[in-house]
């Protein structure tokens, strides 16, 4: 039984390193510090039934284990005899393995898109327009008074951000506010224990809860001008976020950049002649407006509920515009809550490689970048591609039908550890090891700040790692190509004609 | 093994004193040696041609989270300017934040060969090192910014300086480094909460210290590792008029520190600390100030930060500087802040020969390394890409080798800048050994390489040979012709091998990433409280900091015996 600290969790942006983990006969059995997602992958998810553990090719209609060998040169005979392949995933790999799939897709020639163009893509474009004022994580731990979650739930999604980096987490200048929380938590068990004894002694007769009408605004508490840290909610729905947030503001689906816009006005002296925004009263965000001025170090954590409504990259432009405003008066950032634990890896690595973050294509021998054309939805339902690599990522589950129809007209290659959606309808399905379980990459954290993965367990025997595996496919394509090369005589140019004619 | 001769070409070596003699340069297994067999070597024909040591950049933003932050930012920079994958090349784009490969390419058809990254947040080095390991064709390292990083400004606080030393030392050799970075000293501390330090004696808040003292202390520091490279410092109140007091009092602070061997603080991008005047309306140059107190004090070494006309993008480590420059011109603002240790900023800047400040600055830079009469002392360089992308080098090479070059430029500017230049009253033309120096041997020197920036028998064998003739060709009038020799090298030899021949890449190298492994006689102690220290600090274990040695793909140990 050995105990590995210090081991880093691949699931979500947060990329928390700071997990215990035991590991017997080569399994983890227990864990420390992980949340409860993590758990479930490190302790059951990556060994469960659904490993892949053999490579296998359609034939006739079923997957069939093949060698190895077999497996790679037929994937790079698709690619090599396709005209323009997609290659998608990456998020859930480590750059190293993403830096061989700019090699591949740049000999290829092909599309090459990572799932930033499903999730934070509209981000990235509004960074483009107006730039990005934001900073690490733990800068917001140290300074931060203001915390805003806007459009995202990260209590479910990335269970231990409040705890590591934003209220609950102990800084320099700023203190943890676990505290308040904990007796907030007391005060509401309180009541609903009060409440059931009434219910129970029949002094109140049970009543069911109100159905909630479409908007429902609280006014700010007292408590939003306090001193210390504050945390503030915009969101669509009440989640446990907001339950946990000093104020919650519940927008009107779609109604985000009229607020977002509306406080700018505010925060930037314009008076509104309307009464309410987005569901909103305006009396209620002069309080917000008063909020966000007066902190001395503010953050906007925003995430799918904005890139994803109606607005979407200008939705994230007008927050940003909120914050460089803000800037004018006091100190204020802002950052995307990433999803996948390396897709922000895929846009750093892609753009260190070839300048842009996504959305990549090399069919003029150069890289191109153009949300919209050479993102990988956009590129499927319009059937421009004749082949799809799919690695550490399940289209199959999460794209539109008419994308994964397109898909399905052609030859399909997956590369993932275990049988997700998308596995079960490739053509050459590879098994690779789990990256951050059973081999070391790095991956880039939320906020860019590498941090190097660990293996803990050894992987199943025969299975490569993401790296590997491509690098194998690289190489095969880049013979196959020699070999056809070398079959075709070279064309004969014009000045050779003519000598010829001579 | 392999071996190489180069024969007949003009040598211009300034670390061995040579200027300009006919001669042979001989290479063996990548390093230069006194004779090989001429029967057996690769023989290159260089009569007629000047051959120089491969060249150095002192201080080029290359690689790392904020390069690549503003490669993120900036797609309409690159589409202009895009590079075709070819058999032995990686495809990739320009134009002033080059993608990794280009930037490679690039630099070596000009005949650099090795290149420093001068500003790596710390707790980012792995993004900087795993871009490094992407940048071909040049040896490479990177400076890690430790000015405001929260452990030194406590040391120096309490005068602790050989705990400062030790820790120091734990940080370059844990990040991979190379020199100290200091980087607007207690001004990004202070930008934490959005505020700046005006002064090198205005107090940082919640630290009770000031700039003068991180300076000082870090000079202290320096010079108690014995590290190669002096403190590479990026002054307050940079690109604000009226900051050359400020520059000034930067370079007495540090004077009594000066023993008369080595100097104590490399200055980089000088142009941009030469403002004169109170405000943008009346600012003007302070070449001339900075200028003799330079040419009368030998404790300093400085780069230029040459701006050139065109479009470029801005990038430091100079939080607040960015944000004034945001303030200006409105434009796309990049602002990232680094935990604990540093911060940094991108804006896109074009800079106009119809701007009277951008016409003042090009005309800075260039009075600036002319009136500082020994080349020994200062380099050139753009800042890339702050001052304008690399690749324009051979236009500055012309501006400084030839006057007529200079004033035909100086006539198209700002009428307001042509007034306030000096350049009209400055004849000095550098020779072709001075502009070795300028551009390798004084950057080598100064860097502390003792195997680069020249071509005696032990040194690398790096060489850069130009189509220029000394003999029939006066670089001062033809300036054109040799603008073009300087930007396509005749040829790039790297470590002994042919990477470049008349302008192409005909073979590509990994070149190697030099980091200094610095032994204290008592190592950092890394105990409990040290890790908890750590905890508090920084969102990032302890364990999980450092830069694996697997994370440099070729590595170049120097190992460094400090005296504490």
């Amino acid at each position: 039984m050995t105990e590995v600290k210090s081991v880093v969790c691949p699931i979500c942006g947060c990329l928390c390193d700071d997990l215990e983990v035991t590991v017997e006969n080569n399994a983890i059995v227990k864990m420390k510090n992980g949340c409860s997602v993590c758990e479930a992958k490190m302790i059951h998810g990556y060994n469960s039934e659904e490993r892949i553990l053999k490579p296998m090719i359609r034939k006739d209609g079923k997957l069939v284990p093949v060698t190895m060998d077999e497996a790679i040169h037929k994937a790079a005979q698709i690619l090599t005899d396709a005209k323009y392949p997609l290659l998608f995933g990456w998020s859930s790999s480590t750059s190293e393995a993403q830096r061989v799939g700019v090699e591949l897709a740049e000999e290829l020639g092909s599309a090459l898109d990572n799932c930033c163009s499903v999730c934070h893509g509209p981000s990235v474009m509004a960074t483009q327009e107006i730039g990005i004022p934001t900073c690490t994580l733990g800068q917001i731990r140290h300074r931060a008074d203001l915390i805003v979650y806007w459009a995202c739930n990260p209590w479910s999604s990335h269970p231990r951000h409040v705890e590591r980096y934003t209220s609950f987490s102990e800084g320099r200048f700023e203190k943890s506010e676990w505290k308040d929380y904990i007796q907030k938590v007391k005060a509401a068990s309180g009541k609903k224990k009060l409440e059931a004894a009434a219910r129970q002694s029949r002094v109140i007769k049970y009543q069911p809860p109100p159905r909630p009408q479409t908007c429902t605004v609280d006014a700010p508490p007292q408590t939003i001008q306090k001193m210390g840290r504050k945390m503030i909610v915009f969101d669509v729905r009440k989640t446990m976020t907001a339950e946990a947030a000093d104020y919650f503001v519940q927008v009107e689906p779609n109604k985000d950049y009229e607020i977002l816009e509306a406080l700018r006005c505010l925060i930037n002296d314009q008076e509104l002649d309307v009464e309410k925004v987005g569901g909103v009263p305006v009396e209620y965000l002069k309080e917000v407006a008063d909020a966000l001025v007066n902190c001395e170090f503010g953050v906007i954590f925003f995430g799918l509920g904005l890139t994803a409504s109606a607005g979407r990259f200008r939705n994230i432009e007008i927050a940003i515009s909120l914050t460089r405003d803000l800037n004018k008066k006091t100190k204020f950032v802002i950052s995307p809550m990433r999803g996948h634990f390396n897709v922000t890896g895929a846009n750093v690595v892609f753009a260190w490689q070839t300048g842009y973050p996504y959305a990549l294509d090399f069919s003029q021998g150069y890289p191109q970048y153009n949300p919209g054309e050479f993102t990988a939805i956009d590129l499927l339902r319009r059937g421009d591609n004749d082949a799809t690599l799919v690695i550490s990522a399940d289209p199959g589950a999460h794209f539109p039908k008419s994308a994964v129809q397109n898909m399905m007209k052609h030859p399909l290659i997956v590369i993932n550890p275990d049988l997700n959606c998308i596995s079960r309808l490739g053509d050459v399905v590879f098994p690779t090891q789990w990256c951050g379980i059973e081999y070391e990459g790095t991956a880039y954290r939320m906020d860019h700040v590498p941090i190097v993965l660990r293996k803990v367990v050894e992987p199943p025997e025969g299975v490569l790692n993401d790296e590997e595996l491509l690098t194998k496919i690289l190489a095969e394509v880049k013979r196959i190509k020699a070999e056809k090369a070398a079959k075709t005589p070279p064309k004969s140019t014009c000045a050779t004609k003519k000598e010829e004619a001579n | 093994m392999t071996e190489l001769l180069i024969k007949n070409g003009f040598v211009f070596d300034p670390i061995n004193k040579i200027n300009g003699e006919k001669m042979d340069i001989a290479i063996k297994d990548g390093k230069i040696v006194a004779a090989v067999n001429e029967k057996t070597a690769e023989i290159i024909d260089a009569s007629g041609l000047t051959v120089m040591p491969g060249a150095v950049d002192i201080h080029t933003h290359i690689a790392g989270g904020e390069v690549n932050t503003g490669r993120i930012l900036r797609p309409e920079d690159h589409v202009k300017d895009v590079e075709r994958k070819t058999a032995i090349t990686r495809s990739g784009v320009g134009y002033s934040i080059p993608s990794t490969f280009t930037t490679g390419y690039r630099y070596s058809k000009m005949g650099y060969t090795t290149v420093m990254n001068p500003s790596m947040a710390p707790l980012e080095a792995k993004h900087t090192h795993e871009e490094l390991n992407d940048i071909p064709m040049v040896d490479k390292a990177t400076y890690p910014l430790l000015g405001d990083w929260w452990f030194v400004l406590e040391y120096l606080s309490k005068d602790k300086i050989e705990e400062c030393a030790r820790h120091i030392a734990w940080m370059l050799s844990t990040t991979k480094g190379y020199a100290i970075k200091i980087v607007n000293p207690g001004g990004l501390e202070s930008w934490g909460f959005g505020g700046n330090v005006h002064s090198i004696d205005d107090q940082v808040p919640n630290f009770c210290i000031t700039p003068r003292e991180i300076v000082r202390g870090l000079a202290k520091v320096n010079k108690l590792l014995n590290l190669p490279h002096s403190i590479h410092l990026h002054t307050n109140n940079l690109g604000l008029p009226g900051n050359y007091s400020t520059t000034l009092d930067t370079m007495k602070a540090l004077e009594d520190i000066y023993t008369g061997d080595k100097p104590v603080c490399h200055i980089t991008h000088l142009q941009f600390s030469s403002f004169a005047g109170d405000g943008w309306g009346n600012m003007k140059s302070a070449a001339d100030e900075i200028s003799k107190y330079i040419n009368n004090h030998n404790h300093m070494t400085f780069d230029m930060g040459q701006v050139i006309f065109s479009e470029t993008t801005t990038m430091t480590a100079d939080g607040p500087f960015e944000f004034t420059l945001y303030q200006l011109s409105g434009h796309k603002w990049v602002n990232a802040d680094v935990e604990t240790e540093t911060s940094g900023g991108i804006i896109p800047m074009h800079y106009k020969r119809t701007s009277a400040v951008n016409a003042i600055q090009w005309s800075i830079g260039l009075e600036l390394a002319l009136l500082i009469t020994d080349p020994w002392k200062i380099f050139m360089t753009t800042d890339h890409p702050n001052g304008g992308p690399f690749f324009a080098y051979p236009k500055i090479m012309a501006w400084l080798t030839s006057r007529k070059a200079r004033m035909a430029m100086l006539k198209k500017c700002h009428k307001k800048a042509q007034k306030r230049s000096l350049l009209p009253s400055i004849d000095r033309e550098l020779s072709l050994y001075e502009l070795a120096i300028v551009t390798r041997a004084g950057q080598a020197k100064a860097l502390g390489l003792p195997n680069k920036g020249h071509l005696g028998v032990g040194a690398d064998g790096d060489v850069a040979i130009y189509n220029i003739n000394p003999e029939t060709l006066d670089i001062s009038k033809k300036f054109r012709t040799a603008r073009r020799a300087f930007g396509n090298a005749a040829y790039t030899i790297k470590d002994g091998e042919i990477l470049v021949k008349d302008g192409e890449i005909v073979k590509t190298a990994s070149g190697r990433t030099m980091w200094l492994d610095v032994n204290t006689a008592e190592p950092c102690v890394v105990d409990e409280d040290m890790k908890r220290r750590f905890r508090e600090y920084w969102t990032v274990e302890y364990d999980n900091y450092p830069v694996f040695d697997h994370c440099v793909k070729v590595p170049e140990k120097i190992t460094v015996k400090a005296s504490v």
